[in-house]
């Protein structure tokens, strides 16, 4: 169980990630998400981060980790929202977040899957 | 001056809270939202050390407003634990380098997020990390 809920909309699997989770709930929210991946096949996964006020390294790997899972079982995966802040703190961490397509909205992200479009990235020093 | 913070280090939950005392008082000492990220981010970084590193994972995060000699404020955290200590710390500092199972970027990533590090390090006996930032 996870309390970032993940909720279908046609082959899309949208989540809302809260201000500030645990390393656990990240984990358990990348198991959820893998799951739901198996059993709807969904071809795209947007995750919004808008809420999000620290991403630190752990995060940052993970939400990297989940685009590649996702590719792995056939789906595309947009963050959306991310704060400037949030994304300056990650480049200067050193973390790139590349091959994580990003977009400056939800809105923008769903159009984004809908397309297929390969989006901005956030990039940035090593990693 | 506020009163130092103190946050006690048990377990990988603990992060979370240390985190956002740090955002806490970095926004009532008036750092802006970019810097706001930049010491939360640090502190992060810093507690999820201890509970990955200390030999118990356990330790404890000190945070609290400073001035300097010119009355210039600013942040300071202190992160301690009573781990195995780090062997070489240039070493540690090193991107890329981690003896666990981070990425390593820790150190030398927090580094570049605040504008002073030091560390005190005693092999068997713990780590004490030290950052600072200044409010410009």
């Amino acid at each position: 169980m996870t309390d970032i809920p993940i909720v279908k909309v046609g082959g899309t699997l949208i989540a809302v990630v809260r201000e500030d989770i645990t390393d656990q709930d990240a984990l358990q929210f990348q198991q959820a998400l893998n799951s739901q991946l198996e059993r709807f096949g969904a071809t795209g996964v947007l995750i919004d981060v808008t809420l999000v006020a620290t991403i630190d390294s752990f995060l940052g790997r993970l939400l990297h980790e989940i685009a590649v899972g996702a590719r792995l079982l056939g789906a595309q995966t947009v963050v959306a929202g991310m704060q400037p802040s949030v994304a300056m703190t990650l480049v200067e961490l050193g973390l790139g977040l590349e091959g994580v397509r990003t977009a400056l909205t939800a809105e923008k992200g769903l159009a984004m899957l809908r397309r297929g479009e390969s989006g901005r990235q956030v990039t940035g020093r090593g990693a | 001056m506020e009163p130092e913070s103190r946050i006690p280090i048990l377990g990988e939950m603990d992060i979370v809270p240390a985190r956002q005392r740090a955002r806490d008082i970095a926004a009532r000492i008036g750092f802006g939202a970019m810097d706001q990220s930049r010491i939360t981010t640090a502190v992060s970084e810093l507690a999820r050390n201890v509970v990955r590193y200390a030999t118990d994972g356990r330790g404890e995060v000190t945070v609290r407003e400073i001035a300097s000699l010119n009355g210039q404020r600013g942040i300071e955290a202190v992160v301690k634990d009573s781990g195995p200590g780090i062997p070489d710390i240039e070493l540690a500092f090193r991107q890329g380098f981690s003896s666990g199972k981070g990425l390593g970027l820790g150190l030398s990533g927090t580094k570049r997020l605040m504008d002073e590090m030091s560390i005190d390090s005693q092999l068997g006996a713990g780590t004490t990390v030290r950052v600072r930032k200044w409010l410009r």
